[in-house]
């Protein structure tokens, strides 16, 4: 399968690989997918205010599941929340020219993004 | 292509021997007569060469050459027995002409065609291997009806390597008087074969997998004890016995049977250098990495195969990382299917390993530095990806994967 150049390079360096608090309260976190489906995607944001600051990821998973995580974390980081809500898998798609056996890769990482908001939000109204 | 990957994917297709090409190469030009031709020397030459490969072949498989019917591979030859046993005799006009036992971890070409039979009601029996890829005689013996026509058992596995009990099944066979086809493809060049000793009534193989040309192949028919007969599966000139129609591809069976006869010659040569590769790669990839498991019997696996699985690693990412190596992956994300090798998930290694399995081959033409280079490679793309890895993260704090809620998608 020959990959686009895109997916090549967030292949080769990978950005924002990582791990973050999980516990903290500034830190939301997705974990989505799963290991018997071949892919697992921890999308990790920390937010302050409204806007999230920084984004971490890890996936197991094809290159294009990596693209597409390492993507949605370049996206995130500096919109606010609900910026951040409205990044859709198709915009993933396109930038990375992923074939369409590989869209399942950009659903996962759209849902790593909304369940990584979901948990932050989760966390900051819950009561103490 | 420049700078081209080293190739380790013996298991999918070997190059041609050069001294094989250098056999064959007269016959696409000055030997060009057709095999068929009786009335002139043309025909006479054509028809020697494909002799004298029918009894390199025969010789390769301990059988006789009234035995060899040259095909255009393995696959047509599968199909060819398959189909030609059912409708030789199977019940006619019967809603279930009969039944087939074969294995789940057949290849396609196999399992295909049994499910094509199943369309005009005949009833396959698919047993599952076990752990290591392998089936018992016992366990083909439970299988076994009044109606059983055939048993198709693989001599060896192509993605894992392991060898069957191919005598003890034989020996089933003859005993219940049902007809023994087994698919050697993957085992002729590997192991010793004797038809004789192994009591396998039909065996295929290709030219291909033993350093010889592609789109050339041979069925043995077993002739005596019992004489198996088939029915035709293309109409035509009557060739092969009237068993397979079709001008005789000359130069490629003239390959054919100096692959073979260079196979039987240097079968203990390749397999020390096969082993010696392999045992050298396993060992650098176990002192290097921890939680990497071999896929398919350790103790009854052919040589040149080291079919193992990176855990927290998936097998398609794991083969972008080791871009300088020509292998295989039994990850889904390698096939349009989306689903895990067929073998893997037959043996029940489970979703997570086939997901995170590659294939190395070890055959003829590589080297020790090939095997240091392949190794290499792989320590470092799978320890990039476990830094990358969720699960890998979690192993290493010490949650148990199988007790997650994962939100399967």
């Amino acid at each position: 399968m020959a990959y686009s150049d895109k997916v090549l390079d967030h292949y080769n360096h990978p950005r924002n690989v990582g791990s973050m608090d999980k516990n903290s309260k500034e830190v939301g976190t997705g974990v989505v997918g799963a290991p018997e489906c071949g892919d697992v995607m921890k999308l990790q944001i920390q937010v302050e205010g409204d806007t999230i600051v920084d984004a971490k990821f890890k996936t197991f998973g094809c290159g294009s599941a990596i693209a597409s995580s390492s993507l949605a974390t370049e996206w995130v980081k500096g919109r606010t929340l609900d910026e951040a809500l409205k990044i859709s898998n198709t915009d993933i798609v396109a930038e990375l020219s992923l074939p369409p056996v590989k869209i399942h890769c950009s659903v996962l990482a759209e849902d790593a993004i909304k369940a990584a908001i979901e948990d932050f939000k989760r966390k900051r109204d819950s009561k103490e | 292509m420049k700078n081209k990957p080293i190739y380790l994917d013996y298991q999918a297709t070997t190059p041609c021997d050069p001294r094989v090409f250098a056999i064959m190469a007269p016959y696409f030009t000055e030997v060009f007569g057709n095999a068929a031709s009786r009335s002139h020397a043309y025909g006479w030459e054509a028809e020697d060469a494909v002799s004298k490969a029918r009894a390199q072949v025969a010789n390769a498989l301990g059988a006789t050459e009234k035995e060899i019917i040259f095909t255009s591979g393995s696959t047509e030859a599968i199909n060819l027995a398959l189909k030609g046993v059912v409708d030789m005799y199977g019940k006619k006009d019967a809603a279930c002409p009969g039944h087939i036992v074969t294995s789940l971890a057949e290849h396609k070409a196999v399992l295909d065609t049994c499910k094509h039979l199943e369309t005009q009601g005949v009833e396959v029996t698919y047993l599952k291997p076990d752990r290591t890829g392998r089936h018992s005689a016992a366990q083909v013996a439970e299988a076994l009806r009044d109606d059983t026509l055939l048993v198709a058992i693989m001599w060896v596995n192509n993605e894992v390597g392991s060898i069957n009990p191919i005598e003890d099944i034989g020996k089933l066979c003859k005993e219940r008087g049902v007809l023994f086809f087994s698919d050697a493809t993957q085992a002729v060049g590997k192991i010793p074969i004797d038809v004789e000793a192994a009591g396998v009534d039909l065996l295929c193989l290709s030219g291909h997998k033993v350093y010889g040309p592609k789109g050339v192949g041979a069925l043995y028919v077993r002739r005596r004890k019992p004489r198996v007969r088939l029915v035709a599966q293309m109409d035509g000139g009557g060739h092969e016995r009237g068993m397979r129609s079709g001008t005789l591809n000359v130069p490629a069976i003239v390959g054919l049977g100096a692959a073979c006869e260079l196979a039987v010659q240097e079968l203990d040569k390749d397999r020390a250098h096969s082993r010696a590769l392999r045992d050298r790669f396993e060992k650098i990839i176990f002192e290097n990495l921890d939680h990497v498991h071999i896929n398919g019997d350790p103790e009854h696996r052919v040589d040149l195969c080291s079919n193992l699985s990176f855990s927290y690693v998936e097998g398609e990412s794991l083969i972008m990382g080791i871009s300088g190596l020509a292998v295989s992956s039994g990850s889904a994300c390698t096939s349009a299917s989306l689903e895990p090798s067929h073998v893997l998930m037959s043996m029940g290694v489970g979703d997570e390993l086939a997901h995170s399995s590659i294939r190395f081959g070890f055959g003829r033409f590589a080297t020790d530095s090939d095997v240091d280079e392949a190794a290499k490679e792989t320590i470092a793309a799978v320890k990039k990806l476990r830094e990358l890895s969720p699960l890998y993260e979690m192993v290493q704090e010490g949650i148990d994967l199988s007790t997650v809620t994962w939100t399967a998608h």
